[in-house]
């Protein structure tokens, strides 16, 4: 390709184009990406996102009901309210000392189950692919299409599709077969939600202390019947994705380098273990390792922690380029943890937000996102940590840790085997998946797959589990508690798309401060204090571009493919905003571009 | 067209509209940039009597061709490309189309300076951000019918509740209740946090029939609602209904018994989806046990909350249940009209009356 002829054989003199998307389509929420185009060495030398949408739930949530945050924070998104509902009522339950009933916590896990396999096939299939699929690929690289026609699909034994652009026109929008069903399949799967939590997107059956679900026999089995008819489904979609991405590395060299960044992910840990979580901070650690994906900070491919207590007092919520005060000259709320650990100022539990409307400025403050960072002691740096679109570092998290070992689901150390069982037309099948060598866009978007396979696998053990303990009599939902005048709590949670924590603090039984950081801040961020871009900005930033037109029908489908890998969703930046693309202005500027070079 | 709500009966079958024209061809500008969650959005991906594939495919008879445009589900790659239709609408040059706003609609008017709370797409010449007001602005008055989806857009919702420094509040309170569009329709009010996905389906339908002059105008109530989606109150269509004639109630949640007494509202809040299910029939609230919080009504959140507390006056109608009769229906009316009204600070004027204070800690 001619990206990376032009790479070896020297650079030529930048041709710098400013370019932006905004708003961004296919994404949930208000995204726009501004970056600047040498289009003479195909590549993004500079990248800025921003979030036009404020909200403020932490502003109006304070004085309120400490009950009520789960219900209000769920509004935070419209496609995993229920994940902000679970963590909400995770640091709830911290907050009032009450551990809901075994029952409970497994008719949780199998919503979120439930959530998981809906919203990363919608995501992935309905919204992802369309920048994979046969029309856009013809209309941004028709020499692979054509490629593509002549390849034969190796899974083809599984998916059932004879060659690779067979897969991508399934995918058509609206009108491709695999389009179709998976939208049928996130109406299946959002039944068995809606089985478990009432309603979806906004849950109703979710109280901190338990649940208010019926349980009984039809519950699950209801639940059950459904995720058997999907089941097939998964394996294929695993099949075909496998496919059409190592196509893509195939048929352009250098592929890999597209939306990759140094490997800093976290992941918050998902699926609580009922026999070993009390919700004690001062056991944090104990039942966060025990969680069924395991928590964990991962840089250069090391694990750096797996203790969620750790995790908690490394979180740093930073200014720079956002429209807020500062609130550092404030009193703290929090100054110690249960253990008497120090929190510091720039901590979710002291963080007060004051919203500053402003002009957006991309020298000055241009967003209304700010710049979650983890504080690393052994490096002295503020990470900006992504969550790699959500399973990217479940994965990567779960299979370093080795913890998880379950009849469905096992990590290895290197890796993480599912099994899933016989369906309608596949046989009994297990998946393994690796850890990749790189963090880039392709594998973002390949671990989504693999991780709808992988809460499939861990809801059949919650449903055994379930249905076990409903045949002994035991059907106790939800444990009473009282809301204590003074407390403070932390949930860890996954939302679809990675990281999701909730910081609360009770004063008069009151909420005095409620903080919600979900994956997007963390993704979306704009560039903090110290100038360190955000995970978007820092994985577009220095891509090269491989679309074949010139800047004129220029339509950036690298650079998409590359913010919507991270499963982009916008409502949960705040607290967030962004969106639009066209040439705005040519600017030749040689010496900007050999800065970068 | 307008009658009052709460527990009366649903008018019959309105009168026929006089026979016209009917549109072949509409689009359908849908707009998420409110204060929302995008909810709405995702929620009515889940409708399946109809799908949204089958109406934009053309699969429903009796409707005119449906050109959608919405951020989520659009093939485009975004930026200017999307945008398109919408500069063409503003520019009055694009077909009959129904604007579909979601989310609630900030005040504008209580920022000095060049600040924005929430904004969609850049002005072409100057490269800044267009607010929502800017869209609605525009786009408003010359849409052949306008819609709100969900009840931060029907009537502020969550985000309008009391403490929020946005000032944000419902489109009807933005462009006042008196709007009517092109095709002489009020705002059509589609409320429920999310909306219920065949709800809305069924509105859009029936909209969209109206505009091909198949239908004549939905029945709306005096808060602009369907009529025959939101005409009836929760309590009518729950399951757990018969605990509640025998006063027997659930003391926490897990109780298969009616859950007035652990905070469902159900009694006064107009909404069908007990009856209904969630979609496809599965799920909904006291149904399945969760408390009706009132997501659909003009005066969600704040006339609800604290959401898991009785609501005050339950304990009254849950003693008095046994001689049950008008007196109750009167008190029940009483309240249904209370949480029938939005809180007074949701308005378009210069001052934010919601009661956030910046410095509220000291
Ligand atoms: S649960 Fe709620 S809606 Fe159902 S009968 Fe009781 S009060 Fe009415
Ligand atoms: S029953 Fe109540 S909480 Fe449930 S959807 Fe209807 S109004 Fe909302």
């Amino acid at each position: 390709m001619t990206t990376t002829d032009a790479r070896s054989t020297g650079r030529k003199p930048a041709q710098i184009v400013d370019m932006s998307w905004d708003p961004i389509t296919r994404i949930i929420g208000n995204l726009g990406i501004y970056t600047k185009i040498d289009f003479a060495n195909r590549e993004v030398v500079e990248c800025h996102s921003t979030s036009s949408l404020f909200r403020g739930y932490s502003v109006f949530m304070k004085g309120k009901d400490p009950r009520d945050a789960g219900f209000i924070t769920s509004r935070i998104c419209g496609i995993c309210g229920d994940n902000h509902t679970t963590c909400s009522n995770y640091a709830q339950q911290m907050a009032y000392g009450v551990k809901p009933p075994k029952l409970a916590e497994h008719i949780t896990n199998l919503g979120e189950a439930a959530e998981y396999m809906f919203d990363h096939t919608i995501f992935q299939d309905n919204l992802v692919f369309v920048d994979f699929c046969e029309a856009m690929v013809k209309a941004t690289n028709p020499g692979v299409l054509a490629r593509a026609e002549r390849t034969d699909a190796p899974r083809g034994d599984i998916h059932g599709y004879r060659t690779i652009a067979d897969i991508m026109k399934a995918f058509n929008p609206f009108e491709g077969e695999v389009y179709k069903e998976a939208l049928k399949v996130s109406r299946v799967t959002r039944e068995m939600f809606c089985l478990m939590e009432g309603r979806h997107v906004h849950p109703s059956t979710l109280y901190p202390g338990g649940v208010g679900t019926m349980p009984q026999p039809n519950t699950f089995t209801d639940y059950l019947s459904r995720l058997m008819r999907v089941i097939d489904f998964v394996k294929k979609a695993v099949a075909m994705n496998d496919d059409v991405f190592d196509f893509f590395y195939e048929a352009l060299p250098g592929y890999e380098e597209v939306g990759k960044r140094r490997i800093l992910l976290g992941c918050w840990g998902a699926w609580q273990n009922p026999d070993v979580v009390d919700y004690r901070y001062e056991n944090m650690n104990r039942w966060g390792k025990a969680m069924y994906v395991t928590p964990g900070i991962v840089v250069d491919g090391k694990l750096v922690t797996n203790n969620l207590i750790d995790i908690n007092l490394g979180l740093r919520v930073m200014l720079g380029s956002s429209f807020y005060e500062d609130w550092v000259n404030e009193d703290p709320f929090v100054t110690h943890d249960p253990l008497g650990n120090p929190v510091d100022m720039r901590h979710p539990w002291n963080q007060t937000t004051v919203p500053v409307p402003q002009k957006r400025d991309f020298d000055g403050n241009y967003s209304w996102v700010m710049s979650p960072r983890w504080y690393h002691p052994e490096s002295g740096q503020h990470l900006a940590l992504d969550t790699g679109g959500g399973p990217l570092a479940r994965l990567w998290s779960t299979a370093l840790s080795g913890l998880v070992d379950t009849p469905y689901v096992k990590a290895t150390g290197n890796s993480v085997r599912i099994s899933l069982p016989k369906g309608e037309s596949l046989p009994e099948t297990t998946l393994e998946w690796h850890i990749p060598k790189w963090s880039n866009t392709i594998e973002r978007d390949r671990a989504r797959p693999y991780f709808v396979a992988y809460a499939a696998a861990m809801a059949l053990q919650f449903l055994e589990e379930a249905m076990g303990m409903l045949r002994d009599g035991d059907t106790k939902v939800f444990e009473n508690f009282e809301v204590p005048d003074d407390a403070i709590g932390c949930g860890f949670h996954e939302a679809v798309r990675g990281v999701l924590s909730h910081h609360l603090v009770i004063r008069d039984k009151k909420i005095a401060n409620y903080h919600p950081y979900p994956p997007t801040p963390w993704n979306a961020s704009p560039r903090d204090i110290y100038g360190t871009p955000g995970p978007y900005e820092d994985a577009v930033q220095g891509q090269p571009i491989f679309e074949e037109n010139g800047p004129d029908d220029f339509k950036g489908v690298d650079i998409m493919r590359t913010v919507r890998s991270f499963d982009p969703c916008l409502p949960c930046g705040v607290h967030m905003y962004m969106g639009k693309g066209k040439t705005l202005s040519t600017v030749h500027s040689p010496t900007y571009g050999a800065n970068h070079g | 067209m307008t009658t009052q709500s709460g527990t009366t009966e649903v008018s019959g079958e309105p009168s026929r509209g006089e026979a016209r024209e009917g549109i072949d061809e509409i689009h359908i500008l849908w707009i998420s940039e409110g204060m929302s969650c995008d909810g709405d959005t995702v929620s009515l991906t889940a409708a399946d009597q109809p799908s949204i594939e089958d109406v934009v495919l053309g699969l429903i008879p009796g409707l005119p061709k449906v050109n959608l445009v919405n951020k989520v589900l659009s093939p485009s790659l975004g930026g200017e490309d999307f945008l398109a239709p919408y500069r063409a609408a503003a520019r009055g040059e694009l077909g009959p189309f129904i604007l579909v706003i979601e989310g609630s609609i900030p005040n504008q008017n209580i920022i000095d300076g060049d600040g924005y709370w929430t904004s969609f797409g850049n002005d072409p010449e100057t490269g800044e951000p267009q607010t929502l007001n800017h869209w609605i602005d525009e786009l408003a008055p010359r849409a052949w019918a306008v819609v709100a989806a969900g009840t931060c857009a029907t009537y502020g919702g969550i985000h309008a509740m009391a403490g929020n420094p946005t000032g944000c509040m419902g489109l009807a309170d933005y462009l006042g209740w008196e709007f009517t569009s092109q095709a002489g329709l009020p705002v059509v009010n589609v409320p429920g946090c999310p909306i219920q996905p065949e709800n809305f389906m069924e509105t859009l339908i029936w909209v969209l029939q109206h505009a091909a002059g198949t239908a004549p105008p939905p029945p709306l109530d005096h808060m602009l609602r369907p009529q025959w989606l939101f005409g009836k109150t929760v309590h009518e269509g729950c399951d757990r209904g018969s605990y509640y004639e025998q006063a027997d109630f659930g003391l926490d949640y897990n109780s298969p018994k009616c859950l007035v007494k652990t905070g469902c509202w159900g009694p006064v809040v107009n909404c069908n989806v007990p009856k209904r299910g969630w979609m496809a029939g599965i799920g909904g609230c006291p149904n399945v046990g969760g408390i009706c919080i009132g997501c659909t009504m003009p005066g969600f959140p704040d006339a609800f909350m604290p959401f898991m507390d009785e609501p005050p006056g339950g304990t009254l109608s849950s003693m008095v249940i046994k001689p049950y009769g008008a007196v109750i229906r009167r008190l029940r009316g009483l309240t249904n009209d209370m949480v029938n009204h939005e809180p007074k600070w949701r308005h378009n004027k210069r001052k934010l009356t919601s009661g956030f204070d910046p410095r509220w800690r000291s």
